[in-house]
């Protein structure tokens, strides 16, 4: 396996990591200096639908707020909302997928089934369903989120799993009498890291794009807390004449995904070379 | 093949039926029930036990749960709350749109992903490869709703062309039913094609390396006959895989380019039926959706018999 400073180093190497990693150093950067960066915050209310200009760059909303605050404090949201989503699916598929490819047989069978009934949904469907049901708001979000993940990870974790199982060192491990979880933490896991990792990176970008979808349908964040989503659905209205509301959150919400997938691809690439075409 | 299908349709019936608890159980933890939803400002305790009686909700919930699948097995679906139109003929008539949706989509997908993703296998490298990887990252990146928004702005604001918001049918005006279709397909279409381009590329490549693609060389043949011919047929299985899987995920997963386009498809039905606590429309709507979505996930699996006459399923 390899270390995380020998990957960051491969992937520095690489053209697209290094645009992936520094868009999303960027982004962490924005999200976390948000209230140093926003010229404003994002609740002032001002003069309504002002074109971009020195004062307010990206202009103002309906309600006379700035958009380039609101933007930049919907990163934070939108990171937020990301990092803790892909956390509970991941740590939740992790541990299913763990325990189901380890047993095998019937706990197997009962885990795959929830996970082949949580998979019969299309995932923004069921996002929707479980925001509903949740509630609104920005944890509720994260837990709809990571929910519907936990199917991806769980599958993910599982196929490491069996196919580590069956390695020499594992069976060795078993037959000097390691027990069960030590030999799943400290022999099998590491095999799951590869393909969890990229997974997880990818995860990121799906979960920012539920996130906004959710907001954009009202089931996500409500206003008055920015999210590039619902700050998408709040300026779709008025589109046509006033661009600029609509377009700018658009705009972030691409840039954002694109980073992340430019990111998973190219740590797939370093983490597991057989798939590099 | 007989056997494999009736095996995998009876595999069909754990899930669905764990789907129909599941949809039950948790409709029922919706914060604000129907009653006080329906009723809105003016519910009084009162009010919502007599909305409750009236719509079967103060029952049991094993006791409703029975009821709704029983008639669900009868292929009765039971009536809305708020329109009292009976579901499953509202789900049929919404299915068309969602699914005429779907398959115009994917097969725009194909016609832009299948002949870049060759083209860049083919090309591997070289300028042409490296436009398509970036095109196919932009269209794995760029939402089917952001890519809306953006064809709707640009289109208004510089053609002066505004989508229309009255869905036809297409039997009633073929015409107007694809002008009004033709937009969101092609939305959809581009957002799926991007994943379809690259897995078109890599499986292209990977059958490209294989011995018999030299063979097939070496004896002569054309590249055109070697790509088309040989290569692509057994490249198409995880296209057709992928292909299967996003048409699957339309079936619902469109309600954003339904909403912004105004179609009344079968996410908007599920979107409206989740707002408004309509219990029996959002259970049918979600069945009828995990149902189609495993069949076409049954369908792609056979379609790889077809395909590959190595694959059999007796």
């Amino acid at each position: 396996m390899k270390s995380v400073i020998s990957t960051l180093r491969e992937l520095w190497r690489d053209p697209m990591g290094k645009i992936g990693i520094i868009g999303v150093v960027l982004l962490i950067v924005v999200a976390i200096f948000a209230p140093q960066l926003a010229p404003y915050p994002y609740d002032e209310i001002g003069m309504r639908f002002q074109p971009p200009s020195a004062e307010h760059l990206f202009g103002t909303d309906k309600f006379g707020r700035d958009v380039l605050s609101r933007v930049i404090y919907g990163a934070r949201v939108s990171l937020e909302v990301g990092i803790i989503a892909v956390g509970i699916g991941a740590v939740c598929g992790y541990l299913l997928g763990l325990v189901a490819g380890y047993f095998e047989r019937w706990v197997d069978r009962v885990i795959m089934c929830f996970m082949d009934i949580l998979f019969a949904f299309p995932s923004i469907l069921l996002a929707i369903f479980i925001s509903a049901v949740l509630g609104k708001g920005i944890g509720p979000t994260m837990v709809a989120i990571g929910i519907v993940n936990i199917p991806v990870f769980c599958r993910t974790v599982r196929a490491a799993v069996i196919s580590a199982k069956g390695l020499e060192y594992v069976q060795n491990a078993k037959s000097v009498g390691v027990k069960t979880w030590p030999l799943l933490v400290r022999h099998i896991s590491p095999n799951v890291v590869a393909p969890f990792t990229v997974q997880a990176t990818l995860a990121l970008s799906g979960a920012i794009l539920t996130e906004a979808t959710l907001s954009f349908l009202g089931m996500g964040i409500q206003p008055p807390d920015p999210s590039w989503g619902s700050m998408l659905s709040e300026g779709r209205a008025d589109m046509i004449r006033d661009p600029w509301v609509a377009l700018f959150p658009l705009l972030f919400i691409v840039v954002t995904i694109l980073v992340f997938n430019i990111l998973g691809d190219a740590l797939r690439d370093v983490l597991d070379p057989k798939l590099k075409t | 093949m007989r056997n494999y299908i009736i095996r995998r349709l009876l595999q069909l019936i754990p899930v669905l039926f764990g789907i129909s608890v599941a949809i039950f159980a948790v409709l029922r933890f919706i914060p604000g029930g129907f009653a006080s939803g329906m009723l809105g400002i003016d519910a009084t305790p009162e009010l919502i036990a007599q909305v409750n009686a009236r719509y079967g909700l103060d029952q049991p919930v094993v006791t409703q749960y029975l009821n709704w699948i029983g008639g669900v097995l009868h292929g009765d679906f039971g009536i809305s709350f708020r329109s009292g139109a009976e579901i499953l003929p509202e789900i049929l008539t919404r299915f068309q749109v969602t699914a005429e949706l779907a398959i115009l989509a994917a097969v725009i997908s194909w016609c832009i992903a299948l002949p870049l993703g060759i083209l860049a296998a083919v090309k591997r490298n070289r300028m042409a490869d490296r436009v398509v990887r970036v095109v196919a990252l932009l269209g794995v990146s760029v939402p089917g709703f952001a890519l809306s928004i953006l064809v709707i702005l640009v289109l208004s604001l510089f053609f002066g062309y505004y989508p229309p918001l009255d869905y036809v049918g297409l039997l009633e005006d073929p015409a107007k039913n694809l002008e009004i279709m033709f937009l969101p397909a092609l939305i959809l279409g581009c957002s799926m094609s991007g994943s379809v381009m690259r897995m078109t590329r890599s499986s292209v490549l990977e059958v490209l390396r294989q011995d018999f693609i030299k063979t097939v060389r070496a004896k002569g043949a054309s590249e055109r006959v070697a790509i088309f011919k040989h290569a692509l047929r057994n490249a198409l299985i995880p296209i057709v895989t992928l292909v299967g899987l996003q048409i699957g995920s339309l079936l619902g997963g469109a309600v954003v380019v339904e909403q912004i386009f105004s179609l009344p498809g079968l996410g908007l039905m599920t979107l409206t039926g989740i707002n408004n606590r309509d219990y029996p429309v959002v259970q049918g709507c979600v069945l009828f959706i995990a149902f189609v979505y495993v069949l076409v996930n049954l369908v792609v699996d056979l379609l790889y018999a077809y395909i590959d006459p190595r694959i059999s399923y007796d």
